[in-house]
């Protein structure tokens, strides 16, 4: 039993951080039809940052911040410079000119921080917890808090506000927006900024855990990618629950059967759901059977 | 036995009824035009016999055999073709090769004998270029065969699709709004080419919002709304039906026009 | 009186423009200073056939296959466990290679393909995972983390093809008859079925196209010719390690084919120069290469849209060609060099 808790604890902290890549790289999908393959690199990005303004001396939160708000300038930019100069921007240019922007920033990077692996303390000092019978991670358990009230942060937000409504009205049907007065570039830089930030938030919370280094950020990504697709491409709470379904099925793989394959443990789920519920477990996607 | 015969069909999303138990003949060799108000599910009952959807009930047979499972490529080998109103022509394709892909119905030959460049498939790749640049002729395009068909303005690619869908010789040209977004003066040329088409014995079906060129075109038209059958007959008993001008002006009419 | 026709007239040049590339090719073995310039000859035709591959199914109809590099690695394990494990003959490993990615392909394609959306992205996606991580783990059949060693060369009438002079004619031939078909293909009905799906699969379903079948069949010959590719490098490399084959990998190879013109037919050859070229370029320089090399990228993708390759030939369309009926023959610089056809221009 205990161990079972300490599997689900460390399952549900790694799925959190799927959980808030895959979010990011839903709403960009969302917007774009494009799979963003700068999404991992943007994790690395946040957790790289604020590991060196943390050995600079800056305090920890600040690093932190300054982390996020890097990396949502690296997203402005990413779609500003990049994804809306391309001439013919479709699902599949942009989704090609993200790898170019993921090369980049790994390059750059290597360039400005360094090519070592980096380092966080903590945020509540080092020490594991005793809960019920069980050890865990206390920064477990902050991923697993902060990745919740982010979460919820943005369930509220696509959900409840007008901003929100609109981006997602614009994700929808760019036209049809435009006519109403959102801006169709206004709505993809703020998705771009939206995704970068969730993915330095996971960076920063998850780099005391597993350190970081420059890269670290492609299997992550990847891992999201059958994440969001887990949950069913297009749907924001899909991508939230399919990563921490995907971790927790990962960790209880890991500990149960065997920790070589738990890597595997991803691909095979997205493999069961692409055949039995290719829409994903919550998507509604457009399923058309030629 | 009527070329293609609709028997009592039915389109169901959910509850409602785009088409409810409509029946229609479409003789050899005739236009028939199919109209009726926004709503009344002309676009549903063209795109069921074209094989884009499906049925909930009923039978559509093609000179006698019923095609209502056949996927839309069988159909096109079975001798429907159509156009679309919102264009599916192939932008990185050029003319020519956009209207060769029209003959694919009858190309024979397979994957093997393509990637092998056998003689047989080499001619036949011969005769199929040959048919595309007649087809092209007829619509007046082949000094633009070489060209991307990206490059097309909307009324030109409307021709494109329907030197596309000739290049088969179909029996049944299906033609979804011929002339909708194509600029006045070049919509009549658009109407004698659909006449010239049919004077060597390609039987048509069109659905079609201009008035003008449906009575000017069509042996026979069917009126649609709300998914029934409303009238059918020719275009002078359509004229002077008072039902279809009270359907098309909302409501029974002492000021009866020909619509 | 002559009508050149347009597709026959393109074969005949195309053709033309191979029989010369691979003339000036065969001059690499004497041109090369080394054997290290002389093997990536080698890669280069053997990448060749992997972007070649991926175009098709890319390029030709639109899906993103996210396992190429996936397909590329089962090829060079199963050609080369069979070698190392079971003394099988490479010529027969290479055979089995090619079989048995192309009906690993056949499976995904056809519970994939059927869907519209990214379906295919996403079965690839899964499918490149979990070959990555068997790579990985059955270490008694494929060596593990460390690798597959010991791979036997190809033998051909009792001698080793295990140097790169012997190697680079066999690459050399197998090469140019995979480009040879992929052309005869590329300018048939059946290649111009496949881009005509990319195009507007609804448009191509509805003029006869069984769409559905069309598009198995390109993913399943794609992945074998993949799988062909892996079989090669593993019995010249002697030599293979799972990260070669890995996700990293498959999203370069998409990059590559889109970069070189995605769609033409000789957009491939301009994808696995890069390919091969560039990881030599960066592996002398600093770290401010990859910064370059991105950012170059970059400006591929935003100014030439089309890929290099959709820089050559003319824009111009051909002289009219008159009907059959006209006796006047076209001149003979007609050479249909529509852009985005992929036959080389004439100059």
């Amino acid at each position: 039993m205990a161990e079972l808790l300490q599997l689900l604890i460390s399952g549900l902290s790694t799925g959190s951080i799927y959980a808030l890549v895959a979010l990011g790289f839903t709403i960009i999908f969302k917007s774009t039809g494009a799979l963003n393959f700068a999404q991992g690199e943007w994790v690395m990005l946040g957790g790289m940052t604020a590991a060196t303004l943390f050995a600079a001396g800056v305090p920890l939160l600040v690093s932190l911040l300054i982390a996020v708000v890097v990396a949502v300038l690296m997203g402005l930019l990413s779609q500003r410079l990049v994804v809306g100069q391309l001439r013919k921007p479709s699902a599949m240019s942009i989704t090609i000119i993200t790898v170019a922007i993921a090369i980049c920033t790994k390059s750059l990077v290597m360039l400005i921080l360094g090519k070592n692996p980096a380092g966080l303390p903590p945020f509540s000092g080092e020490g594991a917890l005793r809960i019920a019978g069980g050890v865990v991670e206390s920064q477990a358990l902050w991923i697993i808090g902060v990745a919740a009230v982010m979460m919820a942060a943005s369930t509220y937000f696509f959900g409840h506000t007008v901003l929100g409504k609109a981006l997602r009205a614009a994700a929808a049907q760019p036209e049809a927006a435009a006519l109403v007065g959102i801006s169709p570039q206004l709505s993809m830089s703020l998705s771009f900024m939206f995704a970068a930030g969730t993915a330095a938030l996971a960076g920063v919370i998850v780099t005391p855990l597993t350190l970081t280094s420059f890269d670290h950020g492609t299997i992550l990504g990847f891992k999201a990618f059958c994440a969001a697709m887990l949950g069913g491409l297009g749907s924001l709470t899909g991508a939230m629950v399919g990563g921490l379904l995907l971790g927790v099925a990962e960790s209880l793989a890991g500990g149960k059967l065997s920790s070589h394959f738990k890597d595997a443990v991803a691909f095979v789920v997205l493999l069961l759901v692409l055949v039995k519920w290719p829409n994903g477990l919550l998507g509604r996607g457009q399923i058309e059977k030629v | 036995m009527a070329l293609l015969e609709v028997d009592d069909v039915r389109v169901s999303f959910g509850g409602l009824h785009a088409v409810d138990g409509l029946s229609t003949r479409v003789e050899e060799g005739t236009i028939k035009g199919i109209i009726g108000p926004n709503g009344a599910g002309k676009t549903t009952l063209f795109n069921a016999i074209a094989g884009i959807q499906r049925l909930s009930a009923g039978t559509i047979r093609l000179s006698g055999r019923s095609i209502e499972h056949a996927r839309p490529f069988e159909r096109a080998r079975l001798g429907l073709a159509r156009t679309f109103q919102n264009l599916q022509i192939f932008p990185d394709l050029t003319l020519l090769e956009n209207v060769m892909i029209g003959c694919h119905p009858r190309v024979g030959t397979g994957f093997l004998s393509s990637i092998l460049a056998t003689p047989a498939s080499r001619a036949r790749e011969q005769r199929m270029e040959e048919t595309a640049y007649d087809k092209l002729s007829l619509l007046g395009m082949a000094d633009r065969a070489g060209e991307l068909a990206g490059n097309l303005s909307f009324g030109q690619a409307k021709l494109l699709e329907i030197a596309r869908a000739l290049a088969a010789e179909p029996k049944i040209l299906m033609l979804d709004e011929p002339i909708a977004g194509v600029p006045a003066s070049e919509q009549g040329g658009i109407g004698d080419m659909i006449k010239a088409v049919n004077a060597q014995g390609v039987t048509v079906i069109l659905v079609e919002h201009n008035m003008r060129m449906v009575m000017r075109l069509c042996d026979e038209i069917l009126v649609m709304r709300n998914g029934r059958f409303l009238a059918e007959g020719t275009p002078a008993h359509i004229g002077t039906h008072p039902e279809v001008i009270a359907a098309y002006l909302g409501k029974e009419s002492s000021h009866a026009q020909r619509p | 009186m002559q009508a050149r026709f347009i597709s026959i007239g393109k074969l005949g040049q195309s053709r033309r423009i191979l029989a010369l590339l691979w003339l000036a090719m065969a001059a690499w073995p004497f041109i090369s200073p080394n054997d290290y310039v002389l093997s990536l000859g080698i890669y280069f035709l053997i990448n060749l056939i992997l972007v070649a591959s991926l175009n098709l199914i890319m390029g030709w109809t639109g899906q993103v296959s996210l396992a190429h590099a996936g397909f590329y690695g089962l090829g060079a394990y199963v050609s080369g466990v069979l070698s190392v494990r079971l003394g099988i003959s490479p010529w027969w490993g290479t055979a089995a290679a090619a079989l048995v990615v192309g009906a690993a392909a056949y499976l995904i394609g056809l519970a994939t393909l059927r869907l519209r959306g990214p379906y295919l992205s996403m079965g690839t996606l899964g499918f490149s995972g979990i070959l990555s991580v068997l790579f990985v783990e059955l270490v008694p059949l494929t060596g593990g983390p460390n690798g597959l060693s010991g791979i036997t060369p190809y033998a051909l009438f009792g001698i080793d093809l295990d140097t790169p002079a012997r190697f680079f004619w066999l690459a050399w031939g197998v090469t140019a008859v995979v480009m040879w078909l992929l052309l005869n293909l590329y300018l048939s009905a059946q290649g111009r079925a496949l881009r005509a799906i990319e195009g507007s699969e609804i448009g191509a379903n509805t003029l006869g196209v069984h769409t559905l079948a069309y598009k198995v069949v390109a993913f399943t010959l794609s992945a074998a010719l993949a799988g062909l590719a892996g079989a090669l490098y593993a019995h010249f490399n002697l030599f293979a390690s799972p990260e070669t084959f890995g996700f990293g990998t498959s999203v370069l190879l998409v990059v590559m084919v889109a970069l070189g013109g995605s769609g033409l037919y000789w957009g491939p050859f301009f994808g696995a120069v890069i390919f091969t070229a560039v990881p030599e370029l960066l592996r002398k320089f600093q770290d401010v290469e990859l910064l370059v090399f991105g950012m170059c990228m970059i400006a591929v993708l935003l100014f030439f849209p089309g890929g290099i390759a959709s820089l050559i030939g003319h824009r111009s369309p051909p002289k009219p060609r008159t009907a059959p009926a006209d006796h006047s023959a076209p001149p003979p610089s007609q050479s249909a060099q529509e852009h985005g056809d992929g036959a080389a221009g004439s100059r």
